[in-house]
C-alpha cells in the first residue's frame, strides 16, 4: 500500500459533478447489462438533459440506443419541433408510439376528461413490446412526486409492465441488478438523485438548448383552478375564464389538455435559476392537473405501467 | 456546492418522520403544495397538528397504517450544501431496507426517545450502520421537550451509548439532544437547554467534513464497458469506460489489468469527449491505454505496487435479504464491481444477533434480516479488497438465479 498520495484534498466533486458521474455510470450499466434498451424522450428538459449525458457517456461512439416518444397527439408545436431537431444533433434513431393510433384502432379509448395522460400507459407498453425494449431509461426525479421518492433506480416490471412497491429489490452502493426473464422489463431513472434545481444548474454548466416555452414569452392563458392554462386546440377557456396575454413560461412540459404554465419574467437560464431557487410550489403542483386528482394518483398510475 | 448523503434510522415513534418534516421544513425545502397536502391529509386521518411524517411516507400502505415500509428518498439544500436524506424504517422486519439506505450514506443519525432511553433497536441501528461502515454517526435524543429538558436524562443515554458503541468501528460519534417537535436543536440553537455546547443538527450535518472519507489511496477502475465506435474518424480509438472505484488515475501511470495480470501505460483519460490529465474516485471517465491489450466488461485497471486479491475464495458478513434462508451449498449469482459470476456457500461460520451481538455459532440458516459471517467460493476470480477498506470494491450483492432477486448484501472481511 505505498501508492499513495497526498494532494487528495483538491480532488473533490461538485454535487453537479456526483449526479453527472453517477448518472453516466447508471446509463453505461444498461447498456452493458440489459439487451435492447431505449430512452424515453419528450423533448421536455429532463430527457434533453438524459441524451446529453447518454452522448457523454459513450463518445466518441454515437449513443447505442433508440429514443422512444409516446406521442399523446397534444403537443406543444414547438416540444415536438425541438425533438426532431435532437434527434438529428444527437443521430439517433426515433420511434414513436401514437396514442392517436391507438385510439383509431380502438386499443384505448379517450377519456371524458379530453386527457390522454392515463391512456398513454397501454401505449408505451405496447410500442415498447413491438420494438423488443426490456429497459426504458427515463428522466424522472425522485424529488417530482412522493412514489416517485421511494422507486428505485433499476426499477422493475413484471410481463405486465406493473411495479410493485412493496416488492422492490434492494439497491445496495452502485451495484444494480438488472437480470430479468423474458417478458420482464426495467425501468431506469439515472436523473433519480436530481432535483429540479439540479437540472437547471446543469443546463445552464453544459449550455444545453431547450425548447423556447421553457423560457418567459407572451402567450394568450387563462385562468382554471389557480392554474394557467394557453388556450389552444387542445384546451378551450369556457365563457366564464376571460383570456388574456401575459408573461409565462412552462415548468413542465407534458400533455397540453393538462399542463399550465406559470406567470414568470424569467427569459434566460440564469433567471430561471433564480426563480426556482425562491420558488415556494413544486413544478407538478405548479403545472399539472394530473396528480391533483389523489392522493395516491402517481402511485396508482406506475402500478399500471405508467412511467 | 457540496454533496451530503445522510440515513436516518428509528421508528415513526422515535419521531423520526417529524424530525426530517422538520429539517425539511425549517430549511424552508417544503413547498406550500406539499404542505397543503399533508395539511389534508392531516385532517382526513383526523390526527390534531400537522403530521410532518406524511411528507416522507409516500406510499398508499404506509399512510394507512402510519409507518415507514421502503427507503424514501429526499432531497433539500442549504446555502452551504445538497443533502440526500435516505429515510429508512427502523422495524427490525425492514433491516433490509436499513440496510440498503446506509450502504451509500456518508453520515446516519439513530434516533432515540428520550424517554426510553436506548432501547433494542437503537443498538441494532448503531451496529448495522458500522456493519455498513457509514463514516458518520449522529446520536440524536429526541423528545427532550418531554422529559423538562433535562441535562441528566441526556448524559445518562449518552453515557450509556458511548460504552456500547466501544464495541463496535464508529469513527466519528455527535450525540445531539432535539426536539423534533418544537424544532429544538434541529436548525436553531435549543435555548432550553443551555446546558448543551455543541451545535444545532443541521450546522452539523452543513459542516461535518467528509472529504477524507473516499479512497483515493488504492487505484480501482472497474471496467463498464468497452467504447469502439464504429466511424472512420475514430477508427482506431478503443477506450474503457467505467467509474472510479479508488484512487487517483494519471497519463503516463504504469497500469496492471486484472485478472489477466498485463501491463500497460496510461495513454489518455477522456471525460465527455474532451482529454484530462487525471481522474480520481469516483469520477465516470473513458481510458486508454497505450497497448492494445484484452480488456473486457468485469476486469479492473489498477497500479502494479498496489492491487487487489485475485481470489476465488472470500469471507464476508453478509445481510440477507431473501424470503428463503441462505444455507451452506447454495448458489446464487454474485455480482460486485462489474463483475457478475457464480457463489457457492461453502459455510455459514454464524449469525450475529443484531441486538446483543452475540454470535450463534449453531446456526444453520440465515434468515430474512439476519446478519451472518459466510465463507464462499466463486466460479471465476473476484478483484477484491477489504470492505473495511474500500465499500465499492469491497461490497457485493447476491442474486437468487431462479428469481433473479437481491437476496444478500456481502462486505468482505477476508479475501484471502
Amino acid at each position: 500500500m505505498s501508492d499513495s498520495d497526498q494532494r487528495g484534498t483538491n480532488r473533490h466533486q461538485s454535487q453537479l459533478e456526483v449526479l453527472e458521474a453517477e448518472a453516466i455510470y447508471i446509463i453505461r450499466e444498461v447498456v452493458a447489462e440489459v439487451e435492447n434498451p431505449a430512452l424515453m424522450f419528450s423533448g421536455g428538459k429532463d430527457s434533453i438533459v438524459m441524451l446529453h449525458l447518454a452522448a457523454k457517456a459513450f463518445t466518441p461512439s454515437s449513443v447505442p440506443f433508440p429514443v422512444l416518444h409516446i406521442d399523446t397527439g397534444h403537443n406543444f408545436p414547438e416540444v415536438l419541433e425541438f425533438r426532431d431537431t435532437c434527434v438529428s444533433r444527437y443521430r439517433v434513431n426515433l420511434v414513436v408510439g401514437s396514442v392517436q393510433d391507438a385510439i383509431d384502432r380502438n386499443v384505448v379509448f379517450e377519456d371524458r376528461s379530453g386527457s390522454r395522460n392515463r391512456i398513454q400507459t397501454p401505449v408505451l407498453l405496447e410500442t415498447a413490446a413491438k420494438h423488443g425494449f426490456n429497459a426504458l431509461l427515463g428522466g424522472a426525479r425522485r424529488d417530482e412526486e412522493k412514489a416517485r421518492a421511494k422507486e428505485r433506480i433499476f426499477s422493475f416490471r413484471d410481463e405486465f409492465g406493473q411495479w410493485d412497491p412493496k416488492d422492490q429489490r434492494p439497491e445496495l452502493w452502485n451495484i444494480f441488478n438488472a437480470q430479468m426473464h423474458i417478458g420482464e422489463s426495467m425501468r431506469v431513472f439515472p436523473l433519480s438523485n436530481w432535483t429540479e434545481l439540479d437540472i437547471w444548474d446543469y443546463i445552464a454548466a453544459e449550455k444545453i438548448d431547450v425548447p423556447p416555452i421553457y423560457y418567459a414569452h407572451q402567450r394568450e392563458v387563462f385562468e382554471r383552478n389557480g392554474m394557467w392554462f394557453a388556450a389552444n386546440k387542445f384546451c378551450q377557456p369556457t365563457k366564464d375564464e376571460p383570456t388574456s396575454m401575459k408573461s409565462v413560461r412552462y415548468r413542465t412540459v407534458g400533455d397540453a389538455t393538462l399542463t399550465a404554465a406559470v406567470l414568470s419574467e424569467a427569459d434566460t437560464v440564469e433567471k430561471i435559476i433564480e426563480e426556482i431557487s425562491a420558488t415556494r410550489i413544486t413544478e407538478r403542483g405548479a403545472t399539472r392537473g394530473d396528480d391533483k386528482f389523489s392522493e395516491a394518483a402517481m402511485e396508482d398510475r406506475k402500478k399500471e405501467g405508467y412511467f | 456546492m457540496d454533496l451530503l448523503r445522510f440515513a436516518t434510522a428509528g421508528s415513526v415513534d422515535d419521531g423520526k418522520s417529524s424530525l426530517i418534516g422538520r429539517l425539511l421544513y425549517d430549511s424552508k425545502s417544503v413547498f406550500t403544495d406539499q404542505l397543503e397536502a399533508v395539511e389534508r391529509a392531516s385532517v382526513n386521518m383526523g390526527a390534531e397538528y400537522t403530521e410532518l411524517a406524511l411528507l416522507t411516507d409516500g406510499l398508499r400502505a404506509e399512510r394507512e397504517q402510519g409507518i415507514t415500509i421502503d427507503v424514501a428518498y429526499r432531497y433539500f439544500a442549504t446555502p452551504r450544501r445538497k443533502f440526500i436524506i435516505a429515510d429508512t424504517p427502523g422495524h427490525i422486519q425492514y433491516t433490509r431496507n436499513m440496510v440498503t439506505g446506509a450502504s451509500t450514506a456518508d453520515l446516519a443519525i439513530v434516533l432515540v426517545d428520550a424517554r426510553k432511553g436506548l432501547l433494542e433497536q437503537s443498538r441494532r441501528h448503531a451496529f448495522l450502520i458500522s456493519l455498513l461502515r457509514v463514516p458518520h454517526l449522529v446520536l440524536a435524543i429526541n423528545k427532550m421537550d418531554l422529559v423538562g429538558w433535562s441535562q441528566e436524562v441526556y448524559e445518562n443515554i449518552r453515557q450509556e451509548f458511548i460504552e456500547f458503541a466501544a464495541k463496535l468501528e464508529i469513527p466519528d460519534l455527535t450525540i445531539i439532544p432535539v426536539s423534533a417537535l418544537t424544532g429544538d436543536n434541529v436548525v436553531t440553537s435549543s435555548t432550553n437547554m443551555p446546558w448543551y455546547q455543541g451545535v444545532p443538527l443541521l450546522n452539523h450535518l452543513e459542516n461535518v467534513y467528509v472529504g477524507s472519507d473516499r479512497n483515493l489511496v488504492d487505484g480501482r477502475f472497474p471496467v463498464q464497458c468497452v467504447i469502439r465506435p464504429h466511424s472512420n474518424q475514430f477508427h482506431d480509438y478503443r477506450g474503457y469506460a467505467g467509474r472510479i472505484a479508488g484512487g487517483v488515475m494519471k497519463v503516463g501511470d504504469e497500469v496492471i489489468v486484472l485478472p489477466s495480470g498485463l501491463s500497460s501505460r496510461i495513454a489518455g483519460i477522456d471525460f465527455g469527449g474532451k482529454p484530462i490529465e487525471e481522474a480520481f474516485a469516483h469520477m465516470s471517465v473513458t481510458v486508454r491505454l497505450e497497448d492494445d491489450i484484452d480488456i473486457s466488461r468485469g476486469d479492473m485497471i489498477c497500479r502494479p505496487n498496489n492491487q487487489p486479491d485475485v481470489t476465488q475464495d472470500i469471507e464476508a458478513m453478509v445481510a440477507w435479504m431473501g424470503e428463503e434462508p441462505l444455507r451452506a451449498g447454495a448458489k446464487y449469482a454474485i455480482k460486485h464491481t462489474t463483475r457478475r459470476t457464480r457463489a457457492f456457500v461453502k459455510d455459514l461460520h454464524y449469525e450475529l444477533d443484531v441486538n446483543s451481538l452475540h454470535r450463534n455459532e449453531s446456526a444453520s440458516e440465515l434468515r430474512l434480516n439476519m446478519i451472518g459471517r459466510i465463507k464462499i467460493r466463486t466460479t471465476t476470480p473476484l478483484l477484491a479488497d477489504l470492505y473495511s477498506r474500500n465499500r465499492e470494491t469491497g461490497g457485493f450483492v447476491l442474486i437468487d438465479e431462479r428469481t433473479n432477486r437481491t437476496v444478500g448484501a456481502g462486505m468482505m472481511v477476508r479475501t484471502s
